[in-house]
């Protein structure tokens, strides 16, 4: 009788695959439909964003981090900008802060939205993606009116903003506000107690809290597992202290707690956005320091120094001591990190990314180790991977 | 807190932290680099607040200062939140360093990428290969000796000029 | 010849016309569309541009929203996205093409059945964009042949469906071939 031998499958996913999030690379190992073992294999999106920040000056380098994370393209430039300006220990003013968090949740939301429409997309359910693609077309109209640009803005700017939001933007984002509850009801309604939901992603892809600290993950990937640890709370910036608002915890550390929380994710930004209408300074929105932000155009007619100023910060930038900064922010993936080495001159001499989705997506195979291939469709859209990110 | 951290630090693994700085605000270590896992081990398990979670792992070229390279660890405490720096610096050629894939598994992908990127091995990693660039790639792309690869674009008179020297750079003004 | 077991002939028009009124020939002018072949499948085939999904990067978020149902590529033909190359017709290459991926672009492509087009979208995928350095292919163009440029980064719905357009128009004038 021969001696029995188990074979296992090899099976190439990706990088062009349509439930991959981009272009990740799974190499599996099945046995029949069971996934023993897991390699991503990534790198298919560097861009050489880090070295790339290296030849530019920090006013420059505004450009290169909405392209990093292109879904959360806010929270992205205050990351880098926040970093600068605490490498500069300068702190923006208050109105720039309570826009910036308006800017960031509403960013934020749209980020989750697109989470939601690809989660469905990828299980076939196909008209939530078009529904939820409704809501994020008028954020993305807001974020147009604002800085000109439907995705990669350019709004940030080391010290402040661009240039003051317009003047319906508030009565504009509280009417989003206003309908934001009934849109998001609307998708529970549809999957919280479906039947075909809940199977593929309850109890599929569980991460325990443990293995999620030993990963590092970060943002929903980690609350999904019961772990209570976001940024804003943790290490608040841009004035996040002054806002009451709550962090959604999972229990299981499954898929389906990670849809939840982002559900809740987005009502909890709605809060935040409205306490930020409520309370929103009038004030300039930029630093008035001229060694580091532009001068209004107005003073360049007027004054000689203003001109000076300017053509200093254009054409060499300015010039941050030595030392080195990490800034953190919360995007909805998770913590965006900036590390920013400086030596002095105008360039910064190593900017370090600290990519959420690079360190959820090594977690990965521990999340879909023996459960079924088609798990692992639900477990990438559950982590909410961004190739950009992991890759930079 | 930092300082009584680093203090308690101090007092159980003598002789391991080089080098203290502060900067706005944060707390860097210089560490030995054979003593760093056995600090990264007390930070961990043993140091109040404990530092679980290695929120980066990043390498730094510091071409032409020497040494070359450095490894900066970020740990995070998250209860009560804190976060602590704990560097280490290499040589410029062959340039070793212990792996914290003893201490933690998500330290893999980071060391594997900054092989890829700085040249930096890491001893005792199970699978140091490149992560980011081809299979087949030569030269560490970081590097600062690693040039750009521009290609120059052609401007007014056709006058070709690569882009990052549209703003050069400007050294610090005390050096 | 005497009477057919298959029954009556039934008239067939001989060269010249004869037997052919005025009345049956405006009649058939009325009821029947002529053409030539090339010019029917040109209209066919730039009617109904189905796209290979390969999305890459940040273009591939506004190809979503130019999917979506505010912009609604459907309308002009490409219904769906397959994820599948021999299945499609076209490449729109979203986003930006580093070295790794450029052999997978370029198999991708060469799976895909004639006639095919590729659209370039936005600046990476045109020129390199605002990345010019090692792990970057300077635009698509040294790997596979571009029909169409649309500029942007990322390019707005609206472009994406002018260089639709742009696409839709060349077929037309190159008679449904490349």
């Amino acid at each position: 009788m021969a001696a029995e031998r188990r074979e296992t499958l090899t099976l190439n996913m990706g990088p062009q695959h349509p439930a991959t999030h981009g272009v990740l690379r799974l190499i599996l190992e099945l046995e029949g439909e069971v996934i023993l073992g897991a390699r991503p294999v990534i790198g298919y999106l560097h861009t050489g964003i880090e070295k790339e920040m290296e030849t530019r000056t920090y006013h420059q380098n505004i450009v290169f981090p909405p392209r990093v994370e292109y879904l959360a393209t806010m929270i992205e430039e205050v990351a880098y900008v926040q970093a600068v300006e605490k490498l500069l220990d300068i702190t923006p003013t208050k109105r720039c802060q309570y826009l910036r968090v308006i800017l960031m949740e509403l960013s934020r939301i749209a980020s989750h939205l697109v989470y939601l429409g690809s989660a469905g997309i990828d299980l076939n359910v196909t008209s939530l993606w078009m529904y939820t693609f409704a809501p994020r077309e008028q954020i993305l109209d807001v974020f147009e009116a604002v800085s000109g640009q439907r995705m990669m803005h350019g709004y940030m700017r080391v010290g402040g903003l661009q240039w003051d939001v317009p003047a319906d933007f508030v009565g504009r984002v509280r009417g989003l506000m206003e309908a934001l509850p009934r849109q998001l009801d609307e998708f529970e309604t549809l999957l919280n107690d479906n039947l075909i939901w809940r199977k593929r992603l309850e109890g599929v892809a569980v991460l325990p809290a443990a293995e999620a600290l030993r990963y590092a993950c970060t943002g929903p990937v980690l609350r999904g597992s019961g772990v209570n640890y976001d940024v804003r709370k943790a290490f608040p910036y841009s004035s996040y202290e002054e806002f009451t608002f709550d962090v959604p915890l999972g229990k299981r550390g499954d898929a389906f707690d990670r849809y939840l929380v982002r559900m809740e994710e987005m009502r909890q930004s709605r809060r935040i956005i409205l306490q930020a209408l409520d309370h929103l300074p009038d004030g300039p929105v930029s630093v008035d320091d001229r060694k580091i932000t532009l001068p209004p155009r107005r003073e360049l007619v007027r004054s000689m120094e203003a001109v000076i100023h300017q053509f200093k910060l254009v054409s060499e930038g300015f010039h941050p001591p030595r030392g080195e900064v990490y800034a953190a922010v919360e995007s909805p993936r998770g913590e965006k990190g900036y590390y920013i080495v400086s030596d002095g001159s105008n360039r910064p001499a190593r900017v370090r990314i600290r990519a959420p989705s690079f360190w959820n997506l090594q977690a990965l195979p521990v999340m879909i180790f023996r459960g079924y291939m088609a798990d692992v469709v639900v477990a990438i859209a559950s982590i909410d991977v961004i190739l950009g990110d992991v890759d930079r | 807190m930092s300082a009584a951290v680093v203090a308690a630090l101090q007092a159980a693994l003598p002789g391991a932290v080089e080098e203290t700085l502060e900067f706005r605000g944060e707390t860097t270590l210089v560490v030995g680099r054979d003593r760093v896992l056995e600090v990264l081990a007390y930070l961990r398990d043993q140091a109040a607040p404990r530092f679980t979670v290695l929120t980066d792992l990043a390498g730094v070229d510091r071409l032409p200062a020497e040494p070359r390279f450095e490894v900066v660890y970020l740990l995070t405490a998250h209860d009560p939140p804190a976060r602590l720096r704990i560097k280490i610096l290499l040589p410029g050629e062959d340039p070793v360093a212990p792996s914290a894939t003893v201490l933690w598994p998500a330290a893999d992908w980071c060391e594997r990428e900054m092989w890829d990127l700085f040249g930096i091995r890491f001893a005792g990693h199970p699978d140091l290969t490149r992560l980011l660039m081809p299979d087949d790639w030569e030269g560490h792309p970081l590097r600062k000796d690693f040039p750009l690869v521009e290609e120059p674009v052609e401007f007014v008179d056709r006058v070709p000029k690569v882009p990052s020297e549209i703003i050069p750079r400007v050294p610090a003004k005390d050096s | 010849m005497g009477v057919d077991a298959r029954g009556p002939a039934i008239p067939v028009p001989r060269p010249g016309l004869a037997g052919v009124t005025e009345a049956d020939r405006q009649a058939l002018e009325r009821q029947v569309l002529t053409t030539r072949a090339a010019r029917l499948l040109s209209w066919a085939r730039r009617s109904s541009i189905w796209p290979v999904q390969f999305g890459l990067a940040c273009c591939a978020i506004e190809m979503m929203s130019t999917a979506a149902a505010r912009f609604d590529i459907a309308r002009f033909g490409s219904e769906l996205f397959r994820a599948s190359p021999r299945q499609s017709d076209l490449m729109i290459v979203a986003g930006r093409v580093s070295q790794k991926m450029a052999p997978v672009l370029r198999h991708i492509y060469d799976q895909m059945l004639e006639p095919k087009w590729v659209l370039a979208m936005g600046d990476c995928a045109s020129c390199g964009g605002v990345f010019n350095n090692y792990a970057l292919v300077q635009g698509v163009d040294k790997i596979v042949p571009v029909d169409v440029y649309i500029a942007g980064c990322p390019p707005r719905p609206e472009a994406l469906l002018y260089g639709l357009g742009k696409l839709q128009e060349k077929i037309a004038r190159s008679g449904g071939r490349r």
